[in-house]
């Protein structure tokens, strides 16, 4: 399959399944400021993975649009990093996944906004704006949490250790990523690690917690091998396309 | 019990440069830089805002609402001090 079609396929999937995630806080948050602040992220990332999904439909060429790539795919063909499809959990590992994501998409932009592609370079351009401000929430939430209560903190450091194995798959080189990095396209993620744990040690530090141990990692996401949470996760978000095929409002 | 919540901030939003900040509401955040990101969040998601201040609600000094007699009622029959007894020429347009 085409190197580029799979590339903003695993792009595009990341943030939709995590956007997907993060909205499901709307109307639980733990206070009203948050119940916005939440969504407001999700929707920054879901409109990301809208303009990757229009995208990788041109590419592809089937003429395939972002609600078929969005909705109408079994859980085999999302290419999706598992971190993004990880429940919730408590509004810790919420915040401490939101961080270790957008941190590390801080630096993809950054290195995309060089892409030789100019709609990629469009799209980073947008993103990075958007990202910051996701950086910057989650870290200040982190660091507060972190280093608030017994029970805040107790619950982040469960948070960094219980999401720590699933951290390392988003810098995972294949195929695929070494092919869009040699011509430009898009960044090898292995070259992004040094800048995230950099950045990482700075909020875990004011945060009063521990690095996450990187030394294992799961993998699979990357070819469609998902954890049991994705299908729970997929019934509920495709099930007004499977329902009302093609269905639009 | 008082001592666990969340203090209260007042938001101020300047919708352009060139205008004054505005006062638009409050929000509960643990201190001022989770503040002015609740507020971005509760207050700008539609465009409004190019710049926002926080103040804690505490810091606020408002005046007695038993004082309202004293402190507004003095103005009521002093209609003189609204510009309006002038005739406006016409060429002046629109003030």
């Amino acid at each position: 399959m085409d190197a580029l079609f799979t590339g903003l396929l695993r792009l595009a999937d990341d943030h939709l399944i995590l956007g997907h995630r993060i909205s499901e806080w709307c109307g639980h948050a733990p206070m009203l400021e948050e119940d916005l602040a939440l969504p407001n992220i999700a929707l920054d990332v879901i409109g990301q993975a809208r303009a990757l999904y229009t995208y990788a439909g041109e590419v592809e060429g089937k003429g395939r649009d972002e609600d078929a790539l969005a909705f109408r795919r079994l859980e085999r063909d999302y290419v999706n990093a598992l971190i993004c499809e990880k429940e919730n959990g408590d509004f810790a590992r919420t915040l401490v996944r939101l961080l270790a994501f957008s941190t590390f998409m801080m630096h993809f932009w950054e290195a995309a906004k060089g892409s030789f592609d100019p709609t990629i370079k469009g799209i980073a351009g947008k993103a990075v704006k958007e990202n910051a401000y996701h950086v910057r929430h989650a870290s200040e939430w982190v660091i507060r949490l972190g280093d608030g209560t017994d029970e805040s903190a107790g619950r982040t450091a469960d948070a960094v250790t219980y999401l720590a194995p699933y951290m390392g798959e988003l810098f995972e080189d294949d195929a695929v990523v070494q092919a869009l990095a040699a011509n430009g396209t898009l960044p090898l993620p292995s070259t992004l690690k040094e800048g995230w744990i950099a950045d990482m040690a700075f909020v875990m530090g004011k945060a009063r917690l521990e690095m996450p141990d990187l030394s294992f990692n799961h993998s699979g996401g990357r070819q469609g091998v998902h954890t049991e949470e994705m299908g729970h996760l997929l019934a509920e978000l495709q099930y007004m396309q499977r329902t009302y095929p093609g269905m639009e409002w | 019990m008082s001592e666990n919540e969340i203090p209260l901030w007042e938001v101020f939003i300047r919708p352009r440069n060139g205008l004054a900040h505005r006062h638009c509401g409050s929000l509960h955040a643990a201190d001022a830089e989770m503040a002015i990101q609740a507020a971005r969040d509760v207050y700008t998601r539609r465009g409004e805002g190019t710049s926002v201040w926080v103040i804690p609600s505490s810091e606020v000094v408002a005046s007695d609402p038993a004082d309202k007699g004293e402190m507004f009622d003095p103005a009521d029959d002093k209609i003189y001090r609204h510009p309006s007894f002038y005739d406006i020429p016409d060429d002046v347009g629109h003030m």
